[in-house]
């Protein structure tokens, strides 16, 4: 195996899915935790800022590898395109980063009256939510480069303005709030649900069933319209290859369907199995039912993602636990009106259950829009085997590949732990932390 | 343009080790001058509100450096792969011992997390020590600028090289050293009773000890790095040697906050001297002619002039709140 490539990006993969676990439920938990302290409910606040400390600090100490990893295990990249990315990289750090940390520190360190509770959460929301912009942003750039001129093989910035304000970023960064919203919504329900079916902290229970039932459901809609629809549409408009593999489609056509299920086969060129809504993909991409969608076969195979197969399943797993999330939210919320969501224990073990959904659902897109990209890490640009450092060799990457195995499965344990810990004890318990 | 940024990072490594320093030293002191549950409690209690903040200025300079000379960055980076991800592991560990070791009242559960912190908090000085004495040594750059730099190969500055060898690691030590001094003045600042007197004692056995080996480093790089003595450089030299005597004098009068300001000044000053001494090279090779300086390196002008709108107007906001954080505190 002396192909270092194959071991950077699994190693950078491998350490932005496992980051993601942490920041999507603060980003999510941030605006609940501002309401409920503008609401007073501060014994609530207190408990679920225990839950958002730990999930924070695992974000940071998660969250610096990757900054670094873009100097580290894409030296290539960053010295060509450094110019734009690294303002957007460097945005993050400077301003949100530093608001996040500060306030973190005065939530956790002093003794901090309602007030500055309040002001520290809605710090911390909005700097999540910065951490957020110039992150996707940097994404976006990725993903459709605006605002840059060429120079003698680099990439120099032309203009910022053009980047900060990319049609495709503030796309993504709302797809990926609301994104983060769910994962908070059914957090926030099966929290209840686990209190209200243990017959524990019951009044708490319901406020935690109410505000994540409603939100759940608000979220799960926005996520799939409209940011999900809008952000396929221009998938559609500027990564043609990436909407032909996400939808495993080799041939053109009118009446496009969407496949509900079927099995790539990508030696044979076509989908086994394939069960299809006729016309819909076609509909959805471009408003029409008429419109040819183009598959794989008219695009060079040297433009195809890499891993039609991952990319497919990817698309699908998203797509369909978004559906999934939508009906158990709907359904929630219509028998909380109907005032029997707190008896149906049915209905509690499943919200109980359900919150891996959006987990796997907000990692699934994550990884539907970076194998969408493929074979490039700018689009168009700069091809992703010319992106990595050049001096670093396999053995070297292996070794790290291996240490963040062994890190991140130790993190993965302490982190069940301590947040076990404080769901069993519950709101309105003594802070373990001394 | 171009020095303005090259100011901007060597502020932004000022500050970072000034602040993060004390963190790390105390860390690094803490099994040793805390002995009970309620001192090792004390220690925490004295960095805990500020070295999540104090580590955000590592990120500042890794985004400089990424706005204004990313491919120093990528060089410097990818060529000391291993060391890096050291730090970042170290850095790591370290948060989460700092989080975890309060989540339960078992002793050893706590002295496990105890020892984590102390290894942790230790080692990083010593890896940026290490880093440093790279940069001032010089990286065996290939014309592509970039570098293969393994963690050791024979221990000697000359070719083939490898991130450890002597020089390096006499710099690594007088950064454990300078740091671990740092530390002490600054829980003895911030603390009392038997702590503080033992404080007070690791920073007076520190102090020949960082002289000795400020004296040996600043004679061995004399040999070893190519620093250009400039106006500036020099003021830097004297003002840190002025820095080194006010410790001197505040930790006998125990004016410990006085000795920590000092202290402060005196690892400023060095690291800004070295920079002073240093320009326009960004990143020194082994064979000079190969060096990258800070205008071969620069990003394009108009990155260089909004970024350094907005870079400033984010350090002197960040920089407003800090102050304002440690002036409340004292």
């Amino acid at each position: 195996m002396g192909d270092a490539l194959l071991w950077h990006r699994l190693q950078f993969a491998f350490t932005a899915v496992y980051h993601y676990v942490f920041p999507q439920l603060t980003m999510g938990l941030a605006p609940v935790l501002a309401w409920l302290r503008f609401r007073r409910e501060e014994k609530l606040a207190d408990f679920l800022t225990r839950i958002f400390a730990i999930n924070f600090a695992f974000g940071v100490v998660t969250g610096l590898p990757m900054e670094f990893q873009f100097g580290t295990n894409w030296a290539r990249f960053s010295a060509s395109a450094g110019d734009i990315v690294g303002q957007t990289l460097a945005m993050e750090g400077m301003f949100a980063f530093f608001v996040e940390s500060v306030f973190l520190g005065v939530l956790l360190w002093s003794k901090p009256t309602a007030r500055q509770k309040l002001v520290a959460a809605v710090a911390l929301w909005i700097g999540s939510w910065l951490s957020a912009f110039f992150i996707v942003d940097s994404h976006a750039f990725m993903e459709h480069p605006v605002g840059f001129a060429r120079s003698g093989g680099k990439l120099v910035l032309a203009d910022l303005g053009a980047v900060l304000t990319s049609f495709w970023a503030w796309v993504e960064v709302a797809h990926v709030l609301v994104a983060a919203l769910v994962t908070g919504a059914f957090v926030l329900a099966a929290l209840g649900a686990f209190y209200m079916l243990s017959k524990r902290h019951e009044s708490e229970a319901k406020r935690l069933l109410g505000l994540g039932t409603t939100l759940g459901l608000v979220a799960s809609f926005a996520v799939a319209f409209p940011t999900g629809d809008q952000q396929a549409k221009l998938v559609a408009r500027h990564q043609e290859p990436a909407l032909a593999a996400m939808e495993g489609r080799f041939e053109s056509g009118s009446m496009a369907g969407i496949t509900l299920i079927g099995q790539p086969n990508v030696p044979k060129r076509r989908l086994d199995n394939p069960i299809r809504v006729p016309g819909a993909l076609s509909f959805l991409a471009y408003g029409t039912f008429h419109k040819n969608v183009r598959g794989l076969a008219e695009f060079p195979e040297d433009v195809w993602p890499e891993n039609i197969e991952l990319l497919y399943y990817s698309f699908h797993l998203m797509a369909g636990l978004g559906t999934l999330m939508i009906g158990i939210m709907g359904l929630a919320v219509l028998q909380r009106l109907r005032k029997r969501l707190e008896r149906s224990r049915m209905l509690l073990w499943g919200l109980m259950i359900a919150f891996p959904l959006p987990y796997i659902a907000n990692t699934a897109g994550w990884l539907t829009a970076e194998l969408g990209r493929q074979p490039w890490v700018l689009y168009g640009l700069m091809r992703t085997r010319d992106a990595a450092s050049p001096n670093v060799h396999s053995g070297d990457v292996l070794f790290t590949l291996i240490g963040f195995c062994g890190l991140y499965l130790l993190f993965g344990l302490v982190f069940v732990f301590l947040v076990g810990r404080q769901i069993l004890a519950g709101p309105g318990a003594e802070e373990a932390h001394d | 343009m171009v020095e303005l940024w090259y100011a901007l990072v060597a502020i932004a490594v000022c500050v970072y080790v000034v602040l993060d320093g004390f963190d790390l030293g105390a860390g690094a002191l803490h099994l040793f001058v805390a002995r009970t549950d309620a001192e090792r409690r004390a220690v925490l209690e004295a960095i805990g509100p500020y070295w999540d903040g104090n580590e955000v200025w590592l990120l500042a300079i890794a985004g400089a450096l990424f706005v204004a000379f990313p491919s120093v960055l990528a060089a410097a980076f990818s060529g000391m792969y291993l060391a890096m991800f050291l730090v970042l592991w170290a850095l790591a560990f370290r948060g989460v011992s700092l989080e975890l070791r309060g989540q339960s009242k078992n002793e050893l559960w706590r002295a496990l997390w105890d020892f984590v912190f102390c290894a942790s908090s230790a080692s990083l000085p010593v890896l940026f020590g290490l880093a440093l004495g790279n940069l001032l040594r010089g990286f065996p750059l290939d014309p592509s600028g970039m570098v293969v730099l393994p963690l050791f190969v024979d221990f000697t500055p000359a070719p083939p090289t490898g991130l450890i060898d002597w020089y390096t690691l006499l710099v690594a030590v007088f950064a454990l050293a300078s740091l671990t001094l740092h530390g002490a003045l600054f829980l003895a600042s911030r603390t009392g009773g038997d702590l503080q007197k033992r404080c007070k004692r690791v920073a007076t056995l520190a102090l020949p000890v960082v002289l000795a080996l400020w004296i040996a480093c600043g004679a061995a790089s004399g040999f070893v790095a190519r620093l250009t003595l400039r106006p500036l450089a020099i003021v830097l030299l004297a003002s840190a040697m002025a820095a080194f005597a006010a410790i001197f004098v505040m930790l006998r009068r125990e004016r410990f906050g006085a000795a920590f300001v000092a202290s402060s000044t005196f690892l400023a000053s060095n690291l800004a001297g070295l920079a002073a001494a240093s320009f326009p090279t960004l990143l020194r090779a082994v064979d000079d002619r190969a060096s990258v300086t800070a205008y071969d390196a620069a990003s394009s002008p108009h990155a260089l002039g909004v970024g350094a709108v907005w870079f400033l107007f984010g350090l002197l906001a960040v920089g407003a709140l800090f102050v304002r954080r440690y002036l409340r505190a004292t």
